[in-house]
Order: structure tokens, then sequence, then C-alpha cells
């Protein structure tokens, strides 16, 4: 044995180039069928990893792929807007740790605006635990400060200090700009290759400020963004939608009543429920002076209240909850939802549980007593009544489930809450005709490349029979003659396996910066997946078996041959 | 067993086509230490016969004894192994595996063999090699490049290595075919004497009419095969549709 193998090594030693040239072809294919895995896998996960950190998206009421597609990637429109109070009631939900607001409907050249609050900065993440990081400058405070992303910074050529004027609408053309209301970048995001890199982020506060500074030119402008919308002109429409929304607030305040009787009974939150009470009565006197604002002097917080009669529990236009989840409340106006909302014993146990996740939790990285920060906000924030959706984080990751089920059936207003990771595993496998042609792609390269591969080998074994030949005179048989074959082939495969993964991932140390830049898809250098070595089997394999090939016939035919000297 | 003959043909018929015979020989025996010198119009069927005396082809019908072992009944690796124990077989020209060198080339039937390895009869490899390669004045190129010998010197390297482990019957197909004249000569004494050290058969096939004096028996193939077309024969030298003849010329 020890023999075919030095002879083995030494044939191919001796044809060099043709060594060379077959373990490159073989090189090549393998390079290129673990490539488009790593590409495939780059892309799922560049795609998966899009919004991290976030529990729970909490939009109005719509399809599971719209809040998705609307808010995380600025995809097409929101089905609607949410309250914000509704936001502030889930905040005061005992298994949120926080939420951050987030406003959609205005654009600056082409740019998505998004009014959010700074506590968006410190809770997004992306891919694996990447976060959002300044490359110049801070967060957005004040009412006049923008912050960029990446590729708005890159392609607009701005920096910290440009001004900036908005639109209204998502269009540059033909809609009012903003310009009573100047912007200044104050921050510059690095690079995520998310959507985050063509966003302009502004404070709720601005996008409020600019909407009343604007007075009433644009029609419904309390609703700072009646649903985020492609087109500016659209705009007013979906206004009204968001003004109906403001109508039916005092149902909202009702439950912001339950949930102080049911779970909230604590001073700290009541101080805050009622500074939060204070600041939305203000904003309800300036809703008052827009036209199709709702009526004025909606009883806000009423604890044990009922709705009055007549109140719409699900708002006019608005789709009934999937599934029919949703029972019609009882006259009383109950505190637990029912049907749909869990018995009050669950929730009891859900806040032990979130009790003592918390006791159990580290210290909280970066948050100052966020109910205290938020009552804060809520002195100077929440100039609007109506953002687009807002990103939740749980407390206990287990509680997310629960809570996305009790803010689906919320009575008050109807929201669709959905788990990002898994509307983003929905939407992969809906547009999975993109990996399944990447796939069939990969398929094509198998058999391109293993078919090239057979070739090389072959032709290389081919031209050999003369040495079949005289290995056989002397007395060889085809048990040698075919380990000697095999071996030379499985030798080469493996050395093109070998040297084809290599050049995948030196080829993506080179190209993954290039690619990122080029393509906003981070090619993760990563061990090798089962399909991987499943194609890497099969070239094995199936280098293998060729040299079977010409083994037999050399076993065959070379004995003429090689006795032959006209051969 | 040593008594049998080296070579023993007997109603041998074969055809690579079936009713198609190539060969047909009655009756051809060749005694052990005889150099034969094997020759006959192209067409007359030399190379099948040397595919047949090696155990390469399977005789269609008739017997074909070497060394007293029928290759008919014999499995196809039965005569592989047969072949590497027993026979030395020289090619026209392309001999040598040109990535090995001399040595390595000389000692491949060793070295895939063991029963050929077991008759060096103790001596190493090295001293077995340097042996035949003095024998066949080729000692001093041992360690060279298979590239850089002459077509002689190559031709004396595959006799080297056809000889080396002493096989009893040693199969040469034209080997001086690509030398020069007074070369030749030189070539087949070199032979000779090593096969004669050896106590090997040697089966000399050749076109060069010239060197027929030095063997100790000639065949003339055209005159036993039967199966040979007359047409074929028309390009013979000796023309002769001769009956079949036990050709014991000597």
């Amino acid at each position: 044995m020890m023999l075919i193998l030095r002879l083995a090594l030494a044939s191919l030693r001796s044809r060099k180039l043709t060594t060379a040239l077959t373990v490159a072809s073989i090189a090549l294919s393998v390079t290129l069928l673990v490539g488009i895995e790593t590409v495939r896998a780059g892309v799922r996960d560049s795609f998966a990893g899009t919004i991290r950190g976030v529990d729970l998206i909490v939009g109005a009421r719509g399809g599971t792929l719209q809040v998705l597609l609307s808010t995380v990637f600025g995809i097409g429109n929101a089905s609607g807007s949410v309250q914000l109070r509704t936001m502030e009631r889930w905040q005061q939900h005992p298994a949120v740790k926080w939420v951050v607001p987030y406003s959609l409907g205005d654009s600056h050249r082409g740019f998505r605006v998004v009014g959010t609050s700074t506590e968006f900065y410190e809770r997004y993440r992306f891919r694996k635990d990447g976060r959002i990081t300044f490359a110049a400058g801070r967060v957005a405070q004040a009412d006049s400060e923008v912050v960029i992303g990446h590729d708005v910074a890159e392609r607009l050529k701005y920096e910290v200090g440009t001004p900036v004027v908005v639109t209204h609408g998502l269009r540059d053309i033909g809609t009012s700009n903003h310009d009573a209301h100047p912007f200044r970048v104050v921050g510059v995001l690095a690079r995520t290759f998310t959507p985050i890199d063509r966003s302009v982020y502004v404070t709720l506060e601005g996008i409020e400020a600019m909407h009343e500074e604007e007075g009433g030119v644009a029609a419904g402008g309390g609703g700072l963004n009646g649903g985020s919308s492609t087109s500016g002109s659209s705009d007013s429409g979906s206004s009204d939608s968001g003004s109906l929304n403001s109508g039916s607030l005092n149902s909202g305040s009702l439950n912001n009543g339950s949930l102080n009787n049911g779970s909230l009974n604590n001073g700290k939150a009541a101080a805050a429920q009622a500074k939060r009470d204070a600041v939305v009565e203000a904003n309800k006197r300036r809703a008052a002076a827009i036209p199709k604002a709702p009526p004025a002097g909606v009883p806000m917080a009423m604890p044990g209240a009922e709705p009055p009669p007549g109140t719409p529990m699900v708002m006019p236009g608005a789709e009934p909850p999937p599934g029919a989840q949703q029972a019609p409340p009882p006259p009383g106006g109950a505190l637990v939802m029912p049907g749909a909302e869990p018995p009050p014993q669950v929730m009891e146990q859900v806040k032990a549980a979130a009790a003592q996740a918390r006791a159990a939790a580290k210290p909280p990285k970066v948050e100052p007593a966020p109910e205290a920060e938020h009552a804060d906000e809520a002195e100077h924030e929440h100039g609007d009544d109506q953002i687009t959706a807002f990103f939740v984080g749980t407390k206990n990751r287990f509680e997310a489930l629960m809570l996305q089920r009790e803010m689906n059936t919320d009575l008050v207003e109807p929201l669709t809450a959905i788990i990002p990771g898994v509307a983003l595993g929905e939407l992969w496998q809906n547009i999975g005709s993109a990996e399944v042609g990447l796939r069939v792609i990969a398929m094509f390269a198998v058999a391109i490349s293993i078919t090239g591969m057979l070739v090389a080998l072959y032709s290389s074994l081919e031209a050999r029979r003369r040495e079949m030949a005289i290995l056989r005179a002397i007395g060889a048989g085809p048990r040698t003659i075919l380990a000697l074959l095999v071996l030379e082939s499985t030798l080469l495969a493996f050395l093109g396996c070998v040297i084809g993964v290599a050049f995948v991932y030196g080829g993506l140390a080179l190209a993954q910066g290039p690619i990122e830049q080029r393509f906003g898809i981070h090619l993760a250098m990563r061990a090798l997946g089962e399909t991987e070595y499943s194609y890497l089997a099969m070239v094995m394999i199936s280098g293998m078996l060729i040299g079977f090939v010409p083994a037999w016939k050399a076993y065959r035919t070379s004995l003429v041959d090689g006795l032959s000297p006209r051969a | 067993m040593s008594a049998a003959p080296a070579v023993e043909l007997s109603n041998l018929r074969f055809a690579y086509r079936p009713g198609h015979d190539v060969l047909a020989i009655d009756a051809l025996s060749i005694a052990r230490g005889e150099t034969v010198f094997l020759h006959g119009p192209s067409g007359s069927g030399k190379t099948t016969l040397l595919g047949l005396l090696a155990g390469v082809l399977r005789a269609t019908a008739g017997q074909v004894k070497v060394l007293g072992q029928d290759f008919t009944t014999m499995s196809n690796g039965a005569r592989d192994a047969f072949r590497a124990r027993h026979l030395g077989y020289v090619f026209q020209m392309f001999n040598l595996i040109p990535y090995l060198s001399v040595r390595e080339n000389i000692l491949l039937p060793i070295r895939l063999e063991p029963a050929r390895r077991a008759r060096l009869g103790g001596q190493s490899f090295d001293a077995a090699v340097r042996d035949v390669a003095s024998q066949l004045d080729i000692a001093r190129y041992l360690d060279t490049p298979i590239g850089e010998l002459s077509v002689g010197q190559q031709q004396r390297v595959a006799a080297a290595r056809a000889l080396i482990g002493s096989p009893e019957v040693v199969i040469a197909d034209e080997p001086t075919s690509a030398l020069d004249t007074d070369r030749r000569e030189q070539f087949l004494e070199l032979l000779f004497r090593s096969c004669e050290k050896a106590q090997a058969t040697l089966v000399f096939v050749s076109h060069d009419h010239t060197l027929m004096p030095l063997f100790s028996r000639i065949v003339e193939l055209g005159e036993i095969n039967t199966a040979a077309e007359p047409s074929r024969l028309n390009t013979a030298t000796f023309r002769v549709p001769t009956p079949p003849v036990s050709t014991n010329v000597r």
C-alpha cells in the first residue's frame, strides 16, 4: 500500500501542471459551492439580524408583515397609527421593561425620518449584539436635532452641523417642506448594514414641532403621523383615521384606569400617570384647535370608570382582530379582557415571575430608573398623540409571547404586536423563493462543477494509460491499479476541497468588507455547516468514484494497449 | 513442474470477435532456456500471441500452458499474479514510468509482488538492482532521471526490470526496433547474457531478420498460425501457406 501511495504521489508530482489545474478546477468548484452557501447563509443571517434586542413591535392592527416591513424595513405603509397613550399604558405593564416610540411619515431627500426617543439608540440591536454607535456626534435630544444613518451621511455628504429640511410625506416632490422648522445634524451613526443606515432620526418633539410650526397647512396635522405613507398626498387621508383614533381616547383612558387597578397600584406610577395626564390634557387642548380633532373633555383617567355607552371598542375602519379571539367586553367594562386576557390569577403569576426575573436580573446596564425617566420625558415629550408603532423590551423574554397575546387582544385600541424574530422568519419564508433560487443555482453549480471536476480527473487519468499498461505488464493486479487511480483522484478531490474551502475563507477575509459596503450583506466567517459538508462529501465521493472508471478501463484495455507497441 | 516446458500451446484458438479467429496454433512448445526469435508478417498475430503468453488475453479455445500452468483455467487475478511472479516483459518503447528513477523502475516488480521478492534469495533490494544493472551496463545511471537516458539505455533499464527477481520467462516485443543497428546487437548480447544468468527463457519478437542468427530457435508465426489470412500474408517475406507443423526447428 505504501508503494501505491508513493506511486500516486510521485505521479501527481510528476504532472505538476495537470495536477495543479485539476486541483484548481476542483477547488473552484468547491469555492463556488461553499461560497454560494456562505452567501445564502449570510443573506439569511443579515436578514434575520436586521433587528435584535426588541422583543415586540407594536403597531396599529394590521398584518404582521405590514408592521414589520413598515417599521423595520421602512417599506410600505403602516396600517394606521397607535396612540402614544397606548404605548404609555403598556409601558406600565409589569412585563414591560422599556418602550421606544417609532414614528414615521416624513422624509428627507428620500430617506425616512423616524421620530423616536433617545432610548432607541440604546435598545436597538442588530445581528449578534450590534449596538448603534455614533461615528460622530451624539443622540438627538432637542426638537431641532437629527441623527442620520451612515448611508444618509455618505450619500448626502452630511456631517455634524449640516442643516436639514424635512419633507412631509416620503417623497421630495411637490409636498410641503417643513422649512419653518429646520433641523441640524447632531450625530452620524456608524454603519450597521441594516435599514438604520438609510434613516434619519429625530425626536418625537422634533416631528411635532415641525408639524406645529407648519400650522394648519397640512390638514389634520394633529395626527403627527397618521400612519406612515409612501406618498405625501395620502397623508391627510390617513390623518383622518388618526383623528378617529383620538376619538376613542376615552376607552384608552379607561384602560389606563384598569391597568392601574389591576396591576399598578403604587404611588410612583400614579404620580407618573398624573403627570402624563396633565401633558395629555395639554395635548388635547392643542388638538382641539385642529379641525377634525376629537371632542375635548374626554375623561382621561378614571379608575374603574365604565366606558361611556357607545364608545367604540374597536376603531372605526379597523378590522376585527384576526381569529376573533376577542369577545365583546361585558357591560361592566371588565378590567381583565374577557376571553383573551389571561385570567387574573395568570396575571398574578406573570407579575410574580416578572418580579422574580427582575430580582434575578443583573442590574440594568443603561437604565437610570426608567419609570422616572419616562415620567420626566412625559413633561416635555409626547407633544402628540400618534405614533406609528412602538418597540417593546420585556423584562423576561419568555413573557414576550404572553404580552404579544395581550396586546393583540387589547380592547381599547386594536394593535398588532409582532415578535420581530418570528416575523422575520415568516417573511423570509414568504420571500423564500429567493432562497430557492440560490439553492437552484447551487444545485446547478454542484452539477456543473462536479462534471468539470470529473472531466479534469478523467482526462488526467486517461493520459496515463501507458503507465497503467506498464504496471499491468509488470504484474500489477486490478486492485493495485484501482487503488492507485482511486487514491489519486481522491487525493485530488481532497486537495481541491481543502484549497476551495481555504479560497472561501481567504476570499471572505478579503471581500467581507467590500461586500458589506457594496451590498450591505455581512458574510460572516463561520464554521462549515451541514450543507457545506454534504457538498464536500459529494465532491469527495464523486472524485473517488470517477477514479473507478479509468481504473476499470485501464484494466480492460490497457493490457492490450500496453502490450501493443503501436498503441 | 520444473520439467515442464516454458511454453506449451495446443489447439489454441483465439478470436477477438466470435467466428473470426486471428490465431489458430495447433501446437507450439518452447523448452526452458531457449531463446526464441518469433517473427512473422504484420497481421500474423504476434502481438496477440504475446498477450496470450503473458496471460493478458484468454484463449478462446485450446490450451496455453506457461511453466506447466494452464492459463485457460486460471482467473484473471491468478494470471496477473503469475505474470508478476514468473514473467518479465519488455515493450518496444516507453517501458519506463517517467516519474520514477531508474532504480525505482527496476525495483517495481519486486516491490509489487512479494513472491518475486522472495526470489531474490535474501539479496537486498539494492544489491539486486546493482547486480542486474551492472549486467546490462547501466549501473551508473541508477539515479539518473528517466528523461536523460537515451532510448538504448531506457531499453536496457526495461530489460533490467524484466529480469530482476529472475523470472523464468522473458517476453520482449520488438525491444530493439527503436535502436540503432549497431546498438541492437549490443543490447541483445547484454540481454542474452542476463537471461542466461537468470536461466530465463526468452521469447523475442522482431522484424529484424539480421538478429535471427543470434537466437537458438526461430519461429515463423505465419507458418504455424493457420488462421492467418493469406491476403495478409502477401507482404510476408516467407510466403508459405504451410499446413500446421510442429515447429521444432532445432
